[in-house]
């Protein structure tokens, strides 16, 4: 499959980057924020986001989705990583699906309707310290009634704070670090015993810390298999890596692409600073990285496509080639702008703010090098 | 079964048929390279009998038309052929200056005449080609060569020097940049053309590198008589020539920067053991495993940059990026393998060591850098034309 968008990809690319750009450029993100919104993002613009059919773009026909693939949502992705738009796509729309999907769980025909229409919003539970470690997951399940108790505590939870339905990974069996016994859950926010706690984040976005004290559930909260949910698990996290991935390379270009321009503007010594050599070799260098990351992503996207389970690699490849080459955009960005690049004022510096929380999100460049060296076996 | 599937299952069975089972294993070292040329000796009847094969076929010039001694392979087909190669080990039957730089620019500027004439000999591998660009004063700032051809009526009468000239010893015929007009413009003045190391007032000094290998030249030029017909492109705009060149040379190079070997992680283990599966050095198991991605994601974007071609939306510059990215990886990859090989790597002589393998090679990829043009210049390239920064 060659490495560059088919007719129709490229189509959507583009109502994409229109719509968003239209709807949603960094100045909708800076309204929610300035007017401390308090669900951190547009609702009107989340139904909008459903008639453009985004809602539903992993969602099968049969259930009123477009039934397209990863790399048509990588495309939607990066268009959110140019514009910064706050929006429970990324949740939603690929995470949500992915697990309801994945997990082949019983409800899918009656929640993936509600998510593709915008109805329904969904959050991951997943990680419970600072560093992402799916493996580490320790909220416990304890069988209880006719079904499971369940308690701990969750962290980094993305756009809990408005999910209608949240996924919770809980451990059934076993011991913290072991992939078995881990099953996944579909938990109603407001059931009682689970308080969730609203965290806003450097880039105003919002997560948010769920505590679960002997929160009960019926069995058939359970996704997928009871002491099983390891598999779907990861499966889910990667879907989610690789549009995490695309994301960064949508916010590491508009960055990257911000800052040239400012290079043929800005004048010091009477001329354009981008005639120093010294800016020009680190721009070209990162071109250079930029444009290799962004092979690197949509192969992960392609493979998550093509051969889901032989994905991992590609995906750990592409997360952390997205992670770092972004994280160089922002910063350079931001010292090529000199002191202008310090104020709230000017976008540039936003961008960093979102590089950094979608860098830690699902794993850092270091989490999926470690990964990668694993499955190398060395 | 589409018409690709049946080419790839026709060459995977030709190959197998055809494929000796000595050129399928691993080059030991340099020497088992083969470059053809007048003087060149086999060093095995296989080594023969592969080249003559592939050369039959077309397959030393995969995509170059049949007519011109080609395989007119599409690119697609190419690169089923090469995957189907590198599936079964094959080495490369033929390594040729004339496949990868001259022959690209003898396609887009030569005569027909000079097409049919140059271009079957060299897929056969019967004449070695070297490049005479570099001159003493003349490196990054290439346009500034000085070596002149002098028009004398029927032949120019070239007179001056390169150097760094890789193989100019080994070489049959040089294709060299020379100044035709010193009045005008230093990039409008140099004219491309072609000319046999064998001429009269042609010779060459090889130079030892810090490898303590010899593979180039300080090469003179001594009122040497080259045939006016031996002009390629028009006089005067061999600037344009050489550029185009200069793109082949690049995306060639950048080739390096696609691991071949063993994996890193492996020849790790062997020096500093792995405790529960994993390197006993965290700090070089990072560094591997960061170089492991950088070096995945390259290829891919080797890959990605010639699905872009073929979509016609490459950028020419383009094979700047991949020269510099490919140059600094391969370099980092032998900091790493030095690293990793501890004091064994540093043995210069004897067997244990294939006299010194590991270090002599680290040491020439500090060349990748340079040759081809430096990654410096290669940055400006991005620079002006990918990036059109001011002043670039
Ligand atoms: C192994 C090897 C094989 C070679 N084979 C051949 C061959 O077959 N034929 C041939 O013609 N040539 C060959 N070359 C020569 C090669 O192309 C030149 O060495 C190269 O172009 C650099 O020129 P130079 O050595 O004069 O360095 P210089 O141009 O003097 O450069 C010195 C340093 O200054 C930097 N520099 C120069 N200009 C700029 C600028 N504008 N901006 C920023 N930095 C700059 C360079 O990047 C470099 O770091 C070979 C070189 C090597 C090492």
């Amino acid at each position: 499959m060659a490495l560059v968008l088919d007719e129709q990809q490229a189509m959507l690319q583009e109502s994409a980057r229109n719509f968003l750009a239209d709807k949603a450029p960094v100045a909708h993100w800076r309204k929610l924020r300035d007017s401390r919104d308090a669900d951190g993002f547009s609702r009107d613009l989340w139904k909008e986001f459903a008639e453009m059919g985004f809602c539903g773009v992993l969602v099968p026909e049969e259930h009123g989705g477009l039934g397209l693939g990863h790399v048509e949502a990588g495309t939607i992705m990066e268009e959110i990583g140019r514009n910064l738009t706050p929006s429970p796509f990324l949740s939603s729309a690929i995470v949500g699906v992915s697990a309801l999907l994945r997990g082949n769980g019983e409800r899918k025909s009656e929640l993936l309707p509600k998510i593709a229409a915008g109805d329904l919003l969904m959050a991951l539970a997943v990680d419970e310290r600072a560093k992402h470690g799916p493996r580490q997951v320790a909220l416990a399940a304890k069988r209880s009634g006719n079904g499971f108790a369940l308690s701990g505590t969750k962290t980094f939870v993305v756009d809990g704070h408005v999910a209608d339905l949240l996924i919770v990974a809980a451990r059934s069996a076993g011991a913290p670090g072991e992939t078995d016994g881990l099953t996944l859950f579909l938990v109603d926010p407001k059931t009682k015993g689970l308080e969730v706690e609203r965290t806003i984040m450097v880039d105003s976005h919002n997560a948010a810390r769920l505590m679960f004290d002997n929160v009960q559930v019926d069995a058939d909260a359970v996704l997928g298999e009871v002491d099983g949910g390891w598999p779907v698990l990861e499966s889910v996290l990667n879907v989610g890596r690789g549009a995490v991935a695309a994301e960064l390379v949508g916010c590491g270009e508009e960055a990257f692409g911000r800052t040239v321009t400012y290079l043929k503007e800005r004048k010091q010594f009477g001329r354009a600073i981008g005639e120093f050599q010294a800016l020009q070799h680190r721009a070209a260098h990162l071109y250079s990285e930029i444009e290799i990351t962004r092979a690197a992503v949509l192969k992960a996207l392609q493979q998550l496509d093509q051969k889901p389970d032989k994905a991992e690699p590609l995906v750990s490849i592409a997360k952390a080639r997205a992670g770092k080459t972004a994280t160089l955009a922002v910063q350079e960005a931001v010292q090529m702008h000199g002191g202008i690049g310090m104020t709230d004022a000017i976008d540039i510096g936003l961008f960093m703010k979102r590089v950094r929380v979608a860098e830690e999100l699902f794993g850092d460049a270091n989490f999926h090098a470690d990964r990668l060296a694993r499955l190398k076996q060395y | 079964m589409s018409d690709l599937d049946s080419f790839r299952s026709e060459t995977r069975a030709w190959l197998g048929e055809n494929c000796p089972p000595s050129m399928r294993l691993p080059l030991e070292d340099d020497e088992d390279r083969c470059w053809g040329g007048r003087n060149w000796k086999f060093k095995s009847d296989d080594q023969k009998r592969w080249l003559e094969r592939m050369a039959a076929r077309g397959w030393t010039a995969p995509t170059w038309p049949k007519e011109y001694g080609g395989g007119g392979l599409s690119r697609d087909e190419a690169k089923i052929l090469r995957e189907e190669m590198r599936a079964i080990g094959a080495r490369s039957p033929l390594d040729s200056f004339g496949i990868w730089m001259l022959g690209p620019a003898l396609l887009k500027y030569g005569s027909e005449e000079q097409k049919k004439k140059y271009l079957p000999e060299i897929t056969r591998g019967e004449i070695r080609w070297c490049q005479g660009y570099s001159e003493p004063n003349s490196g990054s700032d290439l346009a500034s060569l000085q070596t002149r051809a002098e028009d004398k009526g029927d032949h120019f009468l070239v007179n001056g020097q390169k150097v760094w000239t890789s193989y100019a010893d080994k070489a049959d015929w040089i294709f060299c940049l020379v100044r035709t007009n010193p009045a005008a413009k230093k990039h409008e003045g140099i004219s491309f053309i072609l000319f046999d190391m064998a001429s009269p007032g042609v010779s060459t000094r090889p130079i030892v590198l810090i490898s303590g290998k010899s593979p180039f030249c300080e090469t003179f030029f001594d009122d040497v008589r080259v045939p006016k017909e031996n002009l390629v492109g028009q006089l005067n705009k061999g600037w344009d020539v050489a550029k185009y060149l200069l793109t082949h040379e690049r995306e060639m190079i950048s080739g390096i920067g696609l691991s071949a070997g063993r994996p890193l992680g492996q020849v790790a283990a062997d020096t500093v053991g792995t405790e529960d599966g994993t390197l006993a050095d965290p700090l070089l198991r990072g560094q591997i495993a960061a170089f492991d991605i950088d070096a995945a994601a390259f290829q891919l974007a080797l890959e990605r940059v010639g699905d872009l071609a073929k979509a016609k939306q490459a950028h020419p510059a383009m094979s700047s990026m991949l020269k510099y990215y490919g140059a600094e990886l391969n370099k980092r990859r032998h900091e790493l393998l030095m690293s990793a090989g501890g004091s064994d790597a540093l043995e210069w002589e004897g067997e244990r060591s294939r006299g010194g393998d590991r270090a002599r090679s680290w040491l020439r990829t500090k060349a990748n850098s340079i040759e081809g043009g430096t990654s410096e210049v290669q940055l400006n390239i991005i620079a002006k034309r990918l990036l059109e920064l001011p002043g670039a």
